[in-house]
């Protein structure tokens, strides 16, 4: 278990380590000079010079990767340079209107795709199976955009029964915040759907094949207790675990529904960035979405494997 | 003699593989999923192909007379803020994203191919750091890969490609060397070592066929993602750009409209990309099923 954990743990160093030379590369080995890319071609020269010195970009590229590097590990984000705040204070703010928003999607979500996958698995070959398996297909491979365009027509402007805007009071109660929540949760609750009800699918037809099983049948059980005691305990912590180690695919989407719905998450935050060319803010925005992305597939793949001892001892082949 | 007693051998042997292949096309063949796919991706590849010849006005030309009109006889689909045809543009857009797309992909394969291959062949310590950079990269949210990229290379469709290619390759490259672990103890690769073959020979010519399957496989999910990206690229204005009538950048550009319910200049781009990307998503399906058995 001690490999295990060495191992995983290095690996998301490293992963962290890369991804800032990567977001260092993108943003100061850029062709032309940083401080004329963000003031402008009409900019005085002089200004250029003094941004440029106040950036340190005059410096040689190892030199600034160890000052940004330095500044960073020193939780010294610096400020942004269209918002003219601190970064980390406008993070702060993002990263807890995208846990909100991330938040209201997995409430939809992880029951509905787990009980989807559970009929799936329970019926399968069956028309319930198939239809399961192709919508879940189909939903999860539409991007969020798409979907929300659709989601957006039916429930906003023909039913009228789920309000487009995200612009909520701040002193409105939680349950006003949820309610303004659910349109643009719903095109992420579509494409974790299928992925989700097909892992559900596999670990509970894995489980209805096992020797166990068939003991539990055999010994004279009714179905609804072997179901219930012996196949779904068996198959659902795993599967769990499985569909925490894919944060990706939300991360990936709270980005384009932020920018959607211009919702003020971090997503939003790093695209508004990319797009201005904030790079205080890029940098440190993307390194935030790492730190929190690498975690919490580290605490899914390590709590995966205290469920699954094939992972921690057959090695991460 | 001896060459008189192994010839029916190798014959019979090569028959098998024949009938196999034989097999698993008529499998594919028979597929509902394939099938439905297939011809969803038809009708979008001949759209690419003769969108000229079908689009009924010109995709980029704007008409301010009539712009948001509703569909109507002259206007099938009606038009966008600008006054241009939608159909038009849905027709013509197929041929950005059926472009990059599949260049994208094709990128990445070689790549990823190539990586799985060297690291599948060489063990040791070359697969161990090739392995290693490959995990990394995979852990990395492949939005914020994108972004960055093209924050330093600039929006640009080579950009898109590029991009797309590069994050593709290492998942490639792990299914790839996967494949090559179970061939390479095989005895044809033993017989070419002995031969002293050099590496890149053992690796390419005669490892390289044999794996083919799964990387056909993975290039078709791949494709299926590839269109997922490149559409969401355009969409928040990272790819194909303005005035090409790409459909994510004819999302992006009405989509406001909508809330006043003017649906037509955004639900069928929509719905354009949607059946391209789930009639990719089903051929890939089908493949893979019926290449696993």
């Amino acid at each position: 278990m001690a490999r295990f954990l060495v191992r995983r743990i290095t690996l998301a160093l490293v992963t962290l380590w890369l991804l800032s030379v990567i977001v260092f590369l993108a943003s100061h080995a850029l062709p032309g000079d940083v401080g004329r890319k963000i003031l402008g071609p009409f900019a005085d020269e002089r200004a250029v010079a003094s941004l440029d010195a106040a950036l340190g970009v005059d410096k040689p590229l190892l030199v600034q990767y160890v000052t940004w590097m330095g500044g960073f590990l020193h939780a010294d984000l610096g400020s942004s340079l269209s918002f003219h705040v601190p970064v980390a204070e406008l993070l702060g703010r993002g990263l807890l209107n995208s846990v909100k928003l991330a938040a209201v999607a997995f409430v939809m979500v992880v029951p509905l795709g787990v009980l989807g996958g559970i009929v799936a698995a329970l019926r399968r070959g069956g028309l319930a199976d198939r239809l399961i398996t192709i919508v879940g297909l189909s939903a999860t491979v539409v991007p969020e955009f798409v979907s929300s365009i659709v989601l957006i027509l039916v429930f906003s402007v023909t039913l009228k029964v789920l309000p487009i805007s995200v612009q909520v009071p701040p002193d409105a109660d939680p349950l006003t915040q949820i309610y303004h929540l659910i349109l643009p949760a719903l095109p992420l609750v579509l494409v974790l759907f299928g992925y989700i009800a097909r892992i559900t699918r596999s670990g509970v037809i894995e489980a209805l094949d096992a020797d166990y099983t068939r003991t539990a049948v055999l010994k004279g059980l009714p179905w609804r207790t072997v179901v219930v005691r012996h196949v779904l305990r068996n198959a659902l912590m795993p599967t769990i675990a499985v569909v925490a180690t894919q944060l990706g695919y939300l991360i990936g989407g709270l980005v384009i529904i932020e920018f959607m719905f211009n919702y003020q998450g971090l997503g939003r935050l790093l695209l508004t960035a990319a797009q201005q060319r904030d790079f205080p803010l890029l940098q440190a925005a993307v390194m935030l979405v790492g730190v929190v992305y690498l975690t919490a597939t580290l605490v899914a793949d390590i709590s995966y494997s205290l469920i699954n001892p094939r992972i921690r001892l057959g090695g991460a082949e | 003699m001896s060459a008189v007693a192994t010839a029916p051998v190798t014959r019979t042997a090569a028959e098998q593989r024949r009938e196999a292949t034989l097999e698993r096309l008529r499998l594919i063949r028979r597929s509902p999923t394939v099938i439905v796919g297939g011809l969803v991706l038809l009708f979008w590849v001949a759209c690419a192909l003769f969108a000229s010849n079908i689009a009924p006005h010109d995709p980029i030309a704007p008409d301010v007379l009539h712009k948001l009109r509703p569909p109507s006889g002259d206007h099938l689909f009606g038009t966008d803020s600008l006054g241009r045809d939608v159909l038009s543009r849905v027709i013509h857009g197929a041929r950005g994203i059926l472009v990059v797309a599949p260049a994208a992909t094709l990128f990445g394969t070689v790549l990823g191919t190539s990586i799985g291959l060297v690291a599948g062949y060489f063990r040791g310590v070359v697969e161990e750091v090739l392995m290693r950079i490959t995990d990394a990269f995979l852990a990395i949210p492949v939005i914020i890969l994108a972004t960055l990229a093209l924050v330093a290379l600039g929006p640009s469709t080579l950009g898109v490609i590029f991009v797309i290619g590069l994050v593709f390759a290492p998942i490639i490259a792990r299914t790839v060397r996967a494949a090559v672990l179970t061939e390479a103890g095989l005895e044809y690769v033993q017989a070419a070592k002995l031969r002293k073959e050099r590496g890149p020979y053992v690796m390419f010519v005669e490892i390289l066929p044999n794996v083919l399957g799964p990387v056909l496989v993975e290039f078709t999910v791949r494709l299926g993602y590839a269109i997922f990206a490149t559409a969401t690229l355009s969409f928040i204005g990272f790819g194909i750009q303005p005035p090409a009538p790409d459909w994510g950048l004819s999302i992006f550009e009405q989509y406001s409209y909508l809330v006043g319910g003017l649906w037509w200049p955004t639900l069928f781009p929509a719905l354009a990309i949607a059946s391209l990307v789930v009639a990719v998503n089903l051929v890939a399906d089908g493949l893979g099923q019926a290449l696993d058995r």
